[in-house]
Protein backbone atom coordinates (compact mmCIF):
# COMPACT_ATOMS: atom_id res chain seq x y z
CA UNK A 1 0.00 0.00 0.00
CA UNK A 2 0.87 3.61 -0.31
CA UNK A 3 0.42 6.48 1.86
CA UNK A 4 -2.28 7.96 -0.58
CA UNK A 5 -4.52 4.55 0.37
CA UNK A 6 -4.15 6.22 3.75
CA UNK A 7 -4.89 9.85 2.80
CA UNK A 8 -8.20 8.76 0.91
CA UNK A 9 -9.81 7.43 4.16
CA UNK A 10 -11.82 10.34 6.05
CA UNK A 11 -10.19 8.94 9.23
CA UNK A 12 -6.55 9.61 9.05
CA UNK A 13 -6.03 13.93 8.78
CA UNK A 14 -2.72 14.46 7.02
CA UNK A 15 -0.85 17.04 8.78
CA UNK A 16 2.33 17.01 6.46
CA UNK A 17 1.60 14.70 3.26
CA UNK A 18 5.42 13.83 2.30
CA UNK A 19 6.11 11.80 -0.68
CA UNK A 20 2.13 10.37 -1.01
CA UNK A 21 3.83 7.41 -3.69
CA UNK A 22 5.79 6.19 -0.42
CA UNK A 23 5.56 2.49 0.41
CA UNK A 24 3.82 1.29 3.78
CA UNK A 25 5.43 -1.94 4.35
CA UNK A 26 4.49 -2.71 7.82
CA UNK A 27 2.94 -1.36 11.32
CA UNK A 28 4.37 -0.87 14.41
CA UNK A 29 2.65 0.43 17.52
CA UNK A 30 4.34 1.59 20.91
CA UNK A 31 5.21 4.47 22.84
CA UNK A 32 8.05 3.10 24.60
CA UNK A 33 10.72 5.08 22.04
CA UNK A 34 13.60 2.67 22.88
CA UNK A 35 11.32 -0.25 21.90
CA UNK A 36 10.66 1.57 18.85
CA UNK A 37 14.10 1.85 17.65
CA UNK A 38 14.71 -1.56 18.04
CA UNK A 39 12.08 -3.29 16.83
CA UNK A 40 10.39 -1.21 14.06
CA UNK A 41 11.47 -1.90 10.85
CA UNK A 42 12.32 0.81 8.01
CA UNK A 43 9.06 1.54 5.96
CA UNK A 44 6.60 0.58 9.03
CA UNK A 45 3.48 2.71 9.49
CA UNK A 46 4.61 4.17 13.27
CA UNK A 47 1.16 4.25 15.36
CA UNK A 48 1.59 6.14 18.86
CA UNK A 49 0.29 8.54 21.77
CA UNK A 50 3.52 10.13 22.31
CA UNK A 51 3.91 13.40 19.58
CA UNK A 52 6.80 15.55 20.82
CA UNK A 53 9.44 16.64 19.05
CA UNK A 54 11.65 13.44 19.93
CA UNK A 55 8.88 11.23 18.03
CA UNK A 56 9.48 13.21 14.68
CA UNK A 57 13.91 12.34 15.17
CA UNK A 58 13.04 8.75 16.23
CA UNK A 59 10.69 8.18 13.09
CA UNK A 60 13.43 9.88 11.10
CA UNK A 61 16.60 8.54 12.12
CA UNK A 62 14.29 4.51 11.77
CA UNK A 63 12.94 5.65 8.47
CA UNK A 64 9.35 4.99 9.30
CA UNK A 65 7.13 5.51 6.33
CA UNK A 66 4.67 7.57 8.27
CA UNK A 67 3.67 8.72 11.65
CA UNK A 68 0.14 8.13 12.93
CA UNK A 69 -0.86 9.63 16.10
CA UNK A 70 -3.82 8.01 17.28
CA UNK A 71 -6.53 8.61 20.05
CA UNK A 72 -6.92 12.31 19.11
CA UNK A 73 -3.58 13.26 21.18
CA UNK A 74 -2.54 16.40 21.38
CA UNK A 75 0.45 17.18 19.02
CA UNK A 76 3.00 19.75 19.71
CA UNK A 77 3.42 22.53 16.91
CA UNK A 78 7.15 21.88 17.16
CA UNK A 79 6.55 18.05 16.09
CA UNK A 80 4.57 19.20 12.91
CA UNK A 81 7.37 21.77 12.04
CA UNK A 82 9.79 19.75 12.20
CA UNK A 83 7.52 16.79 9.90
CA UNK A 84 7.09 19.60 7.44
CA UNK A 85 10.82 20.53 7.41
CA UNK A 86 11.67 17.08 6.52
CA UNK A 87 8.49 16.23 4.07
CA UNK A 88 7.37 14.09 7.07
CA UNK A 89 4.05 12.64 6.70
CA UNK A 90 1.91 12.91 9.98
CA UNK A 91 -1.34 11.88 10.20
CA UNK A 92 -3.90 12.21 13.06
CA UNK A 93 -6.38 10.27 13.59
CA UNK A 94 -9.45 9.19 16.55
CA UNK A 95 -9.20 5.82 15.84
CA UNK A 96 -7.37 3.87 18.78
CA UNK A 97 -3.95 2.34 17.38
CA UNK A 98 -6.44 -0.90 17.63
CA UNK A 99 -8.79 0.58 15.30
CA UNK A 100 -5.91 1.60 13.05
CA UNK A 101 -4.15 -1.68 12.65
CA UNK A 102 -7.31 -3.05 11.82
CA UNK A 103 -7.56 -0.55 8.68
CA UNK A 104 -4.07 -0.90 8.08
CA UNK A 105 -3.95 -5.02 8.12
CA UNK A 106 -6.70 -4.74 5.57
CA UNK A 107 -4.69 -2.36 3.11
CA UNK A 108 -1.35 -4.10 3.41
CA UNK B 1 40.99 10.06 9.01
CA UNK B 2 37.72 12.66 9.40
CA UNK B 3 36.45 13.64 12.97
CA UNK B 4 33.68 15.46 14.42
CA UNK B 5 32.86 17.09 17.87
CA UNK B 6 29.15 17.31 18.81
CA UNK B 7 28.15 19.39 22.29
CA UNK B 8 24.92 17.68 23.98
CA UNK B 9 23.41 19.84 26.57
CA UNK B 10 21.55 18.08 29.77
CA UNK B 11 18.01 18.10 30.00
CA UNK B 12 17.37 18.67 26.54
CA UNK B 13 14.89 16.74 25.34
CA UNK B 14 13.24 18.53 23.06
CA UNK B 15 16.74 18.30 21.01
CA UNK B 16 17.46 14.70 21.63
CA UNK B 17 18.42 13.21 18.51
CA UNK B 18 19.84 15.80 17.09
CA UNK B 19 23.21 14.94 16.89
CA UNK B 20 22.47 11.46 15.83
CA UNK B 21 21.03 12.84 12.98
CA UNK B 22 23.35 14.64 12.03
CA UNK B 23 26.03 11.73 12.13
CA UNK B 24 23.36 9.91 10.03
CA UNK B 25 23.75 12.60 7.31
CA UNK B 26 27.20 12.48 7.76
CA UNK B 27 27.51 8.92 7.11
CA UNK B 28 24.96 9.04 3.78
CA UNK B 29 27.12 11.62 2.56
CA UNK B 30 30.02 9.33 3.07
CA UNK B 31 28.27 6.46 1.06
CA UNK B 32 28.17 4.33 4.11
CA UNK B 33 26.50 1.26 3.46
CA UNK B 34 22.38 1.49 4.99
CA UNK B 35 22.53 -0.98 7.27
CA UNK B 36 25.63 0.08 8.54
CA UNK B 37 23.73 3.35 9.07
CA UNK B 38 20.62 1.87 10.59
CA UNK B 39 23.29 0.08 13.54
CA UNK B 40 24.99 3.29 14.40
CA UNK B 41 22.03 5.16 14.34
CA UNK B 42 20.11 3.26 17.12
CA UNK B 43 22.61 3.13 19.24
CA UNK B 44 23.91 6.75 18.75
CA UNK B 45 20.52 7.60 19.27
CA UNK B 46 20.20 5.54 22.98
CA UNK B 47 23.49 7.13 23.83
CA UNK B 48 22.87 10.53 23.21
CA UNK B 49 19.49 9.64 24.86
CA UNK B 50 21.17 8.68 27.94
CA UNK B 51 23.61 11.63 28.08
CA UNK B 52 20.38 13.88 28.35
CA UNK B 53 18.30 11.60 30.74
CA UNK B 54 20.65 10.42 33.07
CA UNK B 55 23.86 12.55 32.98
CA UNK B 56 24.62 16.11 32.35
CA UNK B 57 24.96 16.29 28.41
CA UNK B 58 28.58 15.73 27.65
CA UNK B 59 30.39 15.28 24.17
CA UNK B 60 30.13 13.35 21.21
CA UNK B 61 32.70 12.37 19.21
CA UNK B 62 32.79 10.94 15.59
CA UNK B 63 35.41 9.63 13.69
CA UNK B 64 36.27 7.50 10.55
CA UNK B 65 39.72 6.25 9.87
CA UNK B 66 41.20 4.86 6.73
CA UNK B 67 40.56 1.90 6.80
CA UNK B 68 36.75 2.44 7.10
CA UNK B 69 36.13 1.93 11.15
CA UNK B 70 33.94 4.44 12.70
CA UNK B 71 34.36 5.32 16.62
CA UNK B 72 31.97 7.28 18.25
CA UNK B 73 32.70 8.40 21.97
CA UNK B 74 29.82 9.43 24.04
CA UNK B 75 32.05 11.31 27.21
CA UNK B 76 29.20 12.90 29.87
CA UNK B 77 30.35 14.44 33.01
CA UNK B 78 26.99 12.69 35.09
CA UNK B 79 26.73 10.85 38.33
CA UNK B 80 28.32 7.59 36.74
CA UNK B 81 26.62 4.04 36.48
CA UNK B 82 26.81 2.35 40.08
CA UNK B 83 25.69 -0.94 39.03
CA UNK B 84 26.87 -1.70 35.42
CA UNK B 85 24.94 -5.44 35.67
CA UNK B 86 21.46 -3.82 36.59
CA UNK B 87 22.04 -1.33 34.09
CA UNK B 88 22.79 -3.77 31.15
CA UNK B 89 19.59 -5.50 32.36
CA UNK B 90 16.49 -5.11 29.60
CA UNK B 91 13.68 -2.99 31.44
CA UNK B 92 15.91 -1.75 33.87
CA UNK B 93 15.74 1.93 34.23
CA UNK B 94 15.99 4.89 36.83
CA UNK B 95 14.47 7.70 34.78
CA UNK B 96 12.49 10.16 35.61
CA UNK B 97 8.67 10.16 35.85
CA UNK B 98 9.09 12.89 33.68
CA UNK B 99 11.44 11.26 31.08
CA UNK B 100 8.79 8.14 31.24
CA UNK B 101 5.87 10.12 30.17
CA UNK B 102 7.48 11.02 26.76
CA UNK B 103 8.24 7.20 26.04
CA UNK B 104 12.24 7.68 27.41
CA UNK B 105 13.18 4.99 30.43
CA UNK B 106 12.10 1.81 28.99
CA UNK B 107 15.64 0.47 30.40
CA UNK B 108 16.55 -0.59 26.63
CA UNK B 109 19.10 1.71 25.97
CA UNK B 110 22.28 0.57 27.19
CA UNK B 111 21.26 -3.08 25.91
CA UNK B 112 20.38 -1.58 22.37
CA UNK B 113 24.02 0.18 22.62
CA UNK B 114 25.58 -2.82 22.82
CA UNK B 115 23.16 -5.03 20.23
CA UNK B 116 23.90 -2.51 17.65
CA UNK B 117 27.38 -2.28 17.83
CA UNK B 118 30.49 -4.22 16.67
CA UNK B 119 32.92 -3.06 20.23
CA UNK B 120 31.05 -1.66 23.17
CA UNK B 121 33.37 -0.64 25.83
CA UNK B 122 31.76 1.43 28.86
CA UNK B 123 33.77 3.26 31.53
CA UNK B 124 31.88 4.85 34.41
CA UNK B 125 33.32 6.62 37.73
CA UNK B 126 31.28 9.26 39.74
CA UNK B 127 33.15 11.66 37.63
CA UNK B 128 31.36 10.71 34.73
CA UNK B 129 30.69 8.08 32.03
CA UNK B 130 32.36 7.28 28.79
CA UNK B 131 31.46 4.53 26.11
CA UNK B 132 33.17 3.87 22.86
CA UNK B 133 31.53 1.88 20.37
CA UNK B 134 33.06 0.83 17.23
CA UNK B 135 31.28 -0.19 13.74
CA UNK B 136 32.82 -1.81 10.93
CA UNK B 137 32.14 -0.48 7.33
CA UNK B 138 31.39 -3.31 5.34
Amino acid sequence: MILKDLKELKEFEFLVDGDLNKEINGCFIGDLLSWVMAKGQPGDAWVTVQAHLNVAAVALLREFACLIICDGAAIAEETIEKCKEEEFPIIKTELSAYEVSKVLSKLL
Amino acid sequence: MLTKKYLVKEKDYVNAGKVSSLIKKELKTIGVDESVIRKIAIASYEAEINMIIHANGGEIIFSIDDEGVITLVFADTGPGIPNIELAMTPGWSTASDDARQMGFGAGMGLVNIKRYSDTFDLKTSQEGTTITLGFKVI
